[in-house]
């Protein structure tokens, strides 16, 4: 795990939550009843439908990437080209990041590249440059 | 229960409209599809509108105010970029029900050029991926590149097939043909997605009029009539990878397979189809989905022309969501205008020769929202 971040920038997104210590995680969700690991935290299973089997889990930090694409049109202000990528995280779940620290060319990415997580301080394109914690994916 | 047929369906010349109100819009579809049944809104039992930007905005309603206000019951549909077609459907199913026999179902939208996607609050768009919807159907591409090899190419001669086809329809947004080279060499937006390969942004309504059998008797109309051989619809259902990426494949699935049933036909039998290509991938994949060819089969099936004009299964004969454009709330009901004209035979340049059963289909939805889908299957009485 690699920290950039010493500050108290908030998290982006509800699910990247820092522990007691100031370290962040990512947040997640296991079903006893199947099996299923989910991004964030919830009580009922979108798959198995079971209730009150969920278990708050912090998730894996490392994974595979799944599938990307490199996207060259954003939002105004938005800085591109950059990686928009699906990781499999070892632990079974699936999250969305970005993909640093490539080529943003896709025919030098592989589908299954080992990445790691990573977690910075990044200023929102909406927020007149105020931090915020947020996580991204780098090659393992 | 009865069958239902539609006895009158008209769109609008999809195009850019700034100067109009989404009513008018409305109405203007509506009176077509009126004039088309030759009947009048003083026979309309109900109104099914479907809008998405105005959702709470008792568009149906205002529609009326522009063109007869009888005082029938208006339900005000939306639902993605299925809203039209689920409009339709709730229409078809009061028919169904028995609860009317002649009622009025229109889509329309009003949009802004641009991207869609994203929303509100702190934006995390290019710091957690992207949440626009070319990215989201390129990754839907890639999905489809990582499991059977499909090319860049391959997704551009989509582009290249239905912007051909536009050239047919008098009432597409574009009318231009683009070949290959200009495709792939248009502005990449996501890739494997260049500008040419994403959906137009444009204005438009389209209407449709639907009937019971005995109503269609009653009123003489069996030689304007399509009959509606099936109407499914589903939602997403679980997928692994769904709070990463959207799943429009499995909606799309569990719909055509009910549509398949109910109509008692098979993707053999089926003449043309307008499917919902609000991107070049999203085409591709589609062709499976909707069982056109097997599974892994979608980049040879685009390769030999299977797809075009002439080809075994034509598909997007109008020039499709790429060149006609994509008003989302008038999509759906503008496909199943398609598909009825060309089973009347009235499609002019564009006719598919010997259409006996036509398939619409409609999937939307977003980012952390779900997914909608809805399919017809429509057949020349
Ligand atoms: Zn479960």
């Amino acid at each position: 795990m690699t920290i950039d971040t010493t500050g108290d920038a908030p998290p982006i997104v509800p699910f990247l939550k820092r522990a007691a210590n100031g370290l962040p995680y990512l947040a997640g969700s296991r079903c006893e009843a199947c099996g299923h690991v989910f991004v964030g935290e919830r009580t009922v299973c979108a798959k198995c439908a079971a209730r009150d089997r969920m278990v708050a889990v912090r998730l894996a930090e490392t994974g595979k990437l799944y599938d990307f694409t490199v996207v060259h049109r954003s939002f105004p202000g938005v800085k591109t080209p950059f990686v928009d990528a699906i990781v499999d995280l070892d632990d079974g779940s699936h999250i969305k990041g970005t993909l640093l620290d490539v080529d943003p060319d896709p025919k030098t990415i592989a589908f299954d590249l080992p990445v790691r997580i990573v977690y910075r301080e990044a200023a929102p394109v909406n927020t007149g440059g105020k931090p915020y914690l947020t996580y991204f994916f780098v090659p393992a | 229960m009865s069958d239902v047929y539609i006895v009158g369906v008209d769109m609008i010349k999809f195009g850019r409209y700034p100067e109009r109100t989404v009513p008018s819009l409305a109405a203007e579809a509506a009176l077509m599809a009126l004039d088309d049944a030759g009947l009048g809104i003083g026979q309309m039992q109900a109104l099914y509108c479907g809008n998405l930007g105005q959702a709470g905005g008792m568009v149906g309603q205002r529609l009326l105010a522009e063109i007869g206000q009888t005082g029938i019951p208006v339900t005000n549909v939306a639902n993605a970029c299925a809203t039209g077609a689920t409009a339709f459907r709730d229409a078809w199913m009061s028919i169904k029900a028995g609860v009317y026999d002649v009622v009025l179902a229109v889509g329309v939208e009003q949009m802004g050029k641009g991207l869609l996607g994203g929303g509100a609050g702190v934006s995390t768009e290019g710091l957690i991926g992207s949440g626009t919807m070319p990215a989201m159907f390129a990754q839907i591409g890639m999905e489809h590149t990582r499991k059977h090899g499909t090319t860049f190419e391959q997704f551009a001669r989509v582009s290249v097939k239905n912007h051909f086809h536009s050239t047919l329809n008098p009432k597409s947004m574009y009318r231009v043909e683009t070949p290959l080279e200009q495709v792939m060499a248009a502005e990449m937006i996501a890739y494997p997605n260049t500008k040419l390969m994403c959906s137009v942004n444009v204005d438009g309504s389209a209407a449709a009029v639907l009937a019971s059998e005995a109503a269609v008797k009653r009123l003489g109309l069996m030689d304007r009539a399509v009959r509606v051989r099936a109407s499914a619809m589903s939602s997403n259902p679980f997928a692994e990878r769904q709070l990463a990426m959207p799943d429009f494949s499995a909606a799309t699935r569990l719909a055509a397979k009910s549509a398949y049933e109910a109509a008692g036909v098979g993707p053999d039998d089926i003449n043309l189809v307008e499917l919902h290509d609000c991107f070049a991938t999203a085409e591709i994949v589609h062709y499976e989905n909707l069982g056109l060819c097997a599974d892994g089969d979608a980049g040879r099936m685009i390769d030999t022309g299977e797809t075009q004009l002439g080809g075994r299964v034509p598909v997007n004969v109008s020039g499709g969501l790429l060149s006609k454009g994509h008003p989302l709330g008038a999509t759906g009901i503008a496909n199943i205008y398609e598909v009825a004209t060309h089973l009347r035979g009235a499609a002019g340049e564009r006719q598919v020769e010997g259409a006996r059963l036509g398939m619409t289909h409609v999937v939307g939805g977003g980012p952390g929202m779900g997914t909608a889908c809805a399919i017809h299957i429509l057949e020349k009485v």
